[in-house]
């Protein structure tokens, strides 16, 4: 491509990030809302980076009792006991089903883990105006993105289990306060998503983009 | 000052590279020429397939919530369970806000969608469509992101699995629709042409 790439934002447009319909605002400051769908119009998603950091912090803090404390807890007539996430993939792998053990474990612990480090990676190369592996990192983003839900395929297992083992006094399942921690982290690393906008990473682009090529 | 553009003219959503979308061939697609986002897709199915789909998603829908997903036997006592039953187990357990998010994301969300992409896809087919389909649109869209039954299925699946160990579960009727569900969603995604909607829409809303 030759020259400077001709985004929205320096041709003074806004694109509505719902209907993808391109408007001129009448101020640049204040869009206003999409003429087509309503959606309030952002150039760039509104303090982006400032939020993502803050849901994400607040996600990394979660995660720790979200793994240390029991998301279920087991009674029968001989005692009561908490079982952790890690403690649940044990009990499917040695109950025989690994394959089932590795897909917990995937998207419990590995999933939330590696959107917490992915979108910390994004936010500081975003910050420190990074130009490099522009398109590796769209291409993190999206993945982050997608496959983000599928951590809370715990969340729903504990809810099953304990909706359908209540057997009292033969054997209860109640859920524990590690459930309660482990969801957060899902949904503060979901919004933390939708508050980061890729866009930034092209901004840096953009705006060296006559040295850079 | 007028503000609207030529529609073929569309902003990537992950890079803002201004572009056009050309003509494209029956089943082509567009990609940014910068990112490689896709950006539009040329559909060939039939106009009534997404409609058709909906209807029937709707239909499995209702079934695979009001049917037990799963039963459980174990020295004479019986248990089953629903979607709703679990959200109500969890609140019952004091578990309030997990419940909560649970009965969003695996009842509220999907019911939702289904039914607003019910009412949209039916709206569309009228000469003038009505103002209120482009709020509607949008509300499909936040929907989708929190609709989740496809992680719902694996979890019960998984469930299912560790509970075998103690007792015999077998899965329901339900569950049989259920998956009926989580096939019908991706189908309703890939086949309803957003762009056409979102183009319809604007139509009827130009002239005030």
């Amino acid at each position: 491509m030759k020259g400077p790439a001709l985004t929205a934002v320096r041709a003074g447009l806004v694109s509505c990030e719902s209907c993808h319909l391109v408007s001129r605002p009448a101020r640049a400051d204040e869009p206003g809302f999409c003429s087509r769908c309503g959606e309030k119009l952002e150039i760039r998603r509104h303090g982006s980076i400032a939020t993502t950091w803050a849901l994400l912090i607040s996600a990394a803090i979660c995660y720790i009792p979200a793994n240390m404390l029991p998301v279920l807890d087991t009674t029968t007539p001989s005692g009561s006991e908490g079982d952790t996430i890690l403690g649940g993939v044990a009990f499917l792998y040695t109950s025989g089903s690994w394959p089932l053990a590795l897909l917990v474990l995937i998207a419990s612990v590995m999933i939330p883990l590696g959107k917490l480090v992915s979108l910390a990676y994004l936010l500081i190369s975003v910050q420190r105006g990074s130009v490099k592996n522009s398109h590796e990192r769209t291409r993190l983003y999206r993945i982050v993105v997608i496959i983000g839900r599928w951590s809370m395929l715990d969340v729903f297992v504990d809810t099953f289990t304990v909706a359908l083992v209540q057997l009292q006094p033969l054997m209860s399942v109640a859920p524990g306060q590690g459930v309660l921690f482990f969801a957060a982290v899902v949904v503060l690393t979901m919004l933390a998503a939708e508050s980061f906008d890729p866009r930034l990473i092209w901004d840096s682009v953009d705006s060296c983009e006559p040295v850079h090529g | 000052m007028d503000a609207r553009l030529p529609t073929d003219a569309v902003a990537c959503p992950d890079c803002d590279l201004l572009q056009r979308i050309p003509a494209l061939a029956p089943g082509g697609r567009a990609v940014c020429t910068r990112c490689g986002r896709l950006l539009a897709k040329q559909f060939t199915g039939s106009r009534d397939l997404p409609l058709a789909l909906t209807v029937t998603a709707a239909i499995m829908l209702i079934v695979s919530n009001t049917l037990p997903l799963m039963e459980l036997h174990v020295v004479g006592r019986f248990a089953s369970t629903t979607i709703a039953g679990g959200a109500y187990e969890m609140w019952m357990q004091g578990q309030r806000v997990t419940s909560a998010l649970v009965a969003f994301c695996a009842l509220i969300a999907p019911v939702g969608y289904v039914s607003f992409m019910l009412v949209l896809l039916i709206a569309v087919r009228f000469p003038s469509v009505p103002p209120w389909a482009g709020e509607m649109l949008r509300w499909v869209g936040h929907l989708q992101v929190w609709s989740m039954l496809e992680v719902v299925m694996l979890g019960i699946l998984v469930a299912l699995v560790k509970i075998a160990e103690l007792a015999t579960v077998d899965p329901g009727i339900g569950m049989y629709a259920f998956g009926a569900v989580i096939l019908l969603m991706p189908a309703i995604a890939v086949n309803v042409d957003r762009r056409e909607l979102w183009r319809r829409i604007e139509w009827m809303e130009a002239p005030r």
